[in-house]
């Protein structure tokens, strides 16, 4: 491999408001290399893509192409720099036909009209590069998603030819179209282009990159050579958990041992996750751990009926359950704190009061409304129970800080008193007194003889609440710790995979 | 057949089926003559749908264009009859100040992002209002030149007129076509009309190409005036009130998807012609009355966009993979 770099970034600063995505960061790409970039959500993988592709003007730091520095304005810049980008979202037009997304703006033109004919020859011409054989006149949109990020590809490195940018483009294809892309992407390489690949899934990290950078919090962790960075060594530098000999493992917990509650059977989704098994034990905390995209937040949709499953069943006490829809599960006693609360839980707007009494007002229907004394009852109940820090019940949540906020919406699947509660990232984004607060909290209402199942990132709080802990990866369940196994070193080996596996 | 060309095909059908209805209870309606009329009657609302549809195929809308025929009528008038400056001369005037008002529209379209709805309502209202201030009357056309140009017809065989509007109309949907095939600009409006966010991202000059959208809707417009002006040989404020809306019907019964992207200049033409036909139609009846145009229209409105949804869920549904050696 010829180690001469195409693409150098050095010490990229990107700052928000309030917040430094980008802190220094150092990323050097090779010809004709695969590189993948890795990182957590919020870790600055898509600021730093946007910034070498011009969407966002980086605040410090160097970037250079074959040698020469570059300042793109905008992602057209960047592209005439040579460096072209696709993203997971096709970034091509539907209605417009295929050998038009490819030549749009630089069409042929034959006495100052488009010249259709030579335009879909040389489309055809373009395709057939890439081994695909389709009719270009067809419209884009009647094509599937693997071939439409193929075909933009196939503008990317017309347009550009010296750096391509894979944003998560096998996110929503299958293996077969996964495998086809890769034999582009290799024949890519081949030809001498630097590839910059993202994705949640180890497997490709594995199959298809040559070297691997990470970035936690908008810091670069490394960058190294994929053949000698093992799997385990790669969890740990996304999640950033320096592994200590002696893992908490005193604080062992004993197998719960409550009557089994919930039992679930196959069940799945294609394309989101693969069929499992879960059962929940009455007063028990389940962990999830994970990486990003590992099928976490797909379970936990299922379970609560977001998702229809395609298979399975799902039994209470030994009755058949159906969940087919959020209300099914609600109206079963199920309560799901969704990961971003800002799109999926909180209604900003509204009060504090009205946010709390929102799933137990729709948990009775339209026709018995709770009235405004039962409502201020409720509200000051779990303001006071839960510490949630507002000056009255009637400012609007979204003045509230992030801690507080989720907080509100744990009061509002409290009020509804569920038997059996998810949590999907308890404590993201919130400050670390709230975080301890959360973490007391989940202890007590189990407790109290709810069940509770908890997403989390954050390795240590689930060792610490956790009686069992599922771990998923590539949207598979693939181990179960029970009790004195919870541990997270086990856990991160469970993430990696078993280093037998890379062989296959 | 495929979902691109389906409408377009369907508006074809439904077109023939009617006029072969129409011939079976009038034997006399094909004739040249009758198609000559229609031509001629409907000119200037096909030449301001022309430049409807390219704004329908941006994904966007164009109020303003009755008022704006309104308004060119009325200009007209005042200009012949109260100076002495030639038609040709006033025709001119009549399109820079039309076009230049639509790409006043196009642009605040564009810098300002304000929705198309909103800012051609103003237009439409701002070009009534002009109308008004050059004159509330209506003003008869009696110089001679329009007489000339009235006289200029082909007389096609069977003893129907082509006249000079009825032709300027076809010519208008010839150019309309060749620009949306065949033209960089006739891309980009579709472009615009699949995504815009998306367009520019690719490389579309957005901001240009929205100012020429309704620069090219106005001028159209203007032109459109001038064909009225000619049809009626007045100008008068309070003409042509609603003619966007029957311009709106004639682009999506011509098959163009009413959220732009999607649709033919030349399937505006026959959703033109379908309205003219089904108002000959109640001529050659002669106890009906006009208000059944209104209610076909509408019903044959209403079936056109159950068949675009229609298409729009299978097409959404169907995908082809036809991959060598995946």
């Amino acid at each position: 491999m010829p180690a001469s770099a195409v693409l150098s970034a050095t010490g990229i600063v990107k700052t928000f408001p309030g917040a430094r995505a980008l802190d220094g960061v150092d990323f050097e790409l090779r010809r004709g290399e695969v590189h993948a970039l890795l990182g957590e959500n919020g870790a600055g993988k898509s600021t730093l893509i946007k910034c070498l592709t011009g969407a966002y003007r980086r605040d410090g730091g160097r970037v250079e192409l074959d040698g020469a520095p570059i300042d793109p304005r905008d992602p057209l810049d960047a592209q005439k720099l040579g460096i072209g980008t696709v993203y997971q979202e096709v970034n091509l037009l539907p209605n417009l036909s295929v050998a038009e997304n490819l030549y749009l703006g630089r069409q042929p033109r034959r006495f100052g009209f488009v010249a259709p004919r030579e335009m879909n020859r040389r489309a055809r011409a373009l395709l057939s590069a890439y081994e695909m054989d389709i009719d270009v006149t067809a419209a884009l949109s009647s094509y599937s998603v693997a071939v439409q990020q193929v075909i933009a590809i196939a503008r990317a490195v017309d347009l550009s030819g010296k750096v391509l940018i894979l944003d998560e483009p096998t996110a929503s294809l299958d293996a077969q179209e996964v495998r086809m892309l890769f034999r582009i992407v290799r024949d890519l390489q081949a030809r001498g282009l630097g590839i910059v690949f993202i994705t949640h899934f180890f497997e490709q990290v594995y199959a298809i990159s040559n070297r691997i950078t990470v970035l936690r919090n908008g810091r670069l962790v490394g960058t190294r050579e994929t053949e000698s960075l093992p799997r385990k060594d790669l969890v740990t530098m996304m999640l950033g958990h320096e592994l200590h000999a002696a893992e908490q493992a005193g604080e062992t917990k004993a197998e719960s041992s409550g009557p089994v509650r919930y039992a679930f059977h196959g069940l799945g989704k294609a394309g989101r996750v693969k069929p499992f098994d879960l059962e929940i034990r009455q007063g028990e905390v389940v962990g999830m751990a994970g990486l990003l995209g590992s099928g976490r937040t797909e379970t936990a949709e299922l379970l609560f009926g977001v998702e229809t499953a395609d298979s399975g069943t799902a039994e209470c006490e030994g009755r058949r359950l159906s969940l087919s829809s959020p209300r099914a599960a609600i109206a079963q006693g199920f309560g799901f704190c969704p990961e971003d609360r800002k799109v999926d839980g909180i209604i900003g707007d509204l009060s504090v009061r009205e946010n709390i009494a929102l799933a137990l007002q729709a948990r009775r229907g339209w026709m018995r409304p709770l009235s405004r004394k039962e409502q201020d009852a409720l509200a000051d109940r779990y303001i006071k129970a839960l510490d949630i820090r507002t000056t009255d019940r009637e400012k609007p949540i979204r003045l509230l800080s992030g801690g507080n906020q989720q907080k509100a919406i744990l009061a509002r699947w409290l009020a509804t008193n569920p038997d059996f509660l998810i949590l999907d990232e308890p404590t993201r984004g919130i400050d670390v007194g709230a975080h301890a607060e959360i973490i007391r909290l989940i202890e007590s209402l189990c407790a109290q003889g709810m069940s509770l199942l908890v997403i989390s990132s954050e390795l240590d709080e689930l060792v610490a609440y956790s009686s069992r802990v599922i771990v998923l990866r590539d949207r598979e369940h693939v181990a179960e710790l029970v009790g004195g196994d919870v541990s997270t070193e086990n856990i991160v080996e469970a993430i990696a995979g078993q280093e037998r596996r890379r062989a296959s | 057949m495929n979902a691109k060309t389906l409408p377009l095909i369907a508006t074809l059908v439904i077109f023939i089926a009617a006029f072969a209805i129409c011939t079976l209870q009038y034997p006399t309606m094909l004739s040249t003559r009758v198609i000559g009329n229609l031509l001629t009657d409907n000119a200037f609302l096909g030449i301001a749908a022309v430049g409807m549809t390219f704004v329908i195929l941006s994904g966007g809308i164009d109020l303003s264009i009755g008022s704006v025929i309104a308004f060119t009528s009325v200009f007209l008038a005042v200009m012949l009859e109260g100076t002495s400056i030639h038609p040709l001369l006033a025709f001119v005037l009549a399109l820079a100040i039309t076009t230049a008002f639509g790409a006043l529209m196009g642009a605040i379209i564009h810098f300002l992002e304000m929705p198309p709805f909103i800012v051609t309502l103003a237009g439409m209202f701002l070009a009534r209002g002009m109308a008004f201030v050059l004159s509330i009357d209506s003003i008869p056309i009696r110089h001679p030149f329009y007489a000339t140009l009235k006289s200029a017809y082909w007389v096609m065989p069977g003893g129907g007129r082509l006249t000079l509007i009825g032709g300027a109309m076809l010519l208008v949907f010839l150019a309309g076509i060749i620009i949306a095939q065949r033209t960089r600009f006739g891309t980009n409006v579709y472009a615009l009309g699949g995504g815009a966010h998306t367009a520019a991202l690719m490389g579309v000059p957005v901001g240009r190409t929205t100012i020429g959208i309704y620069a090219l809707s106005g001028f159209v417009a203007g032109l459109s005036g001038i064909a009225y002006s000619l049809y009626t040989s007045a100008g008068y404020s309070l003409a042509t009130v609603g003619v966007e809306l029957d311009a709106i019907a004639a682009v999506v019964i011509g098959g163009t998807l009413l959220t732009g992207g999607a649709g033919f200049v030349g399937g505006t033409l026959i959703g033109v012609l379908i309205q003219g036909l089904i108002q000959t139609y109640i001529t050659f009846d002669g106890t009906l009355s006009s208000w059944w145009t209104k209610i076909l229209i509408g019903g044959l409105l209403f079936a056109f966009i159950l068949l675009q949804k229609g298409i729009l869920s299978l097409s959404s549904g169907r995908r082809r993979l036809t991959m060598k050696g995946a």
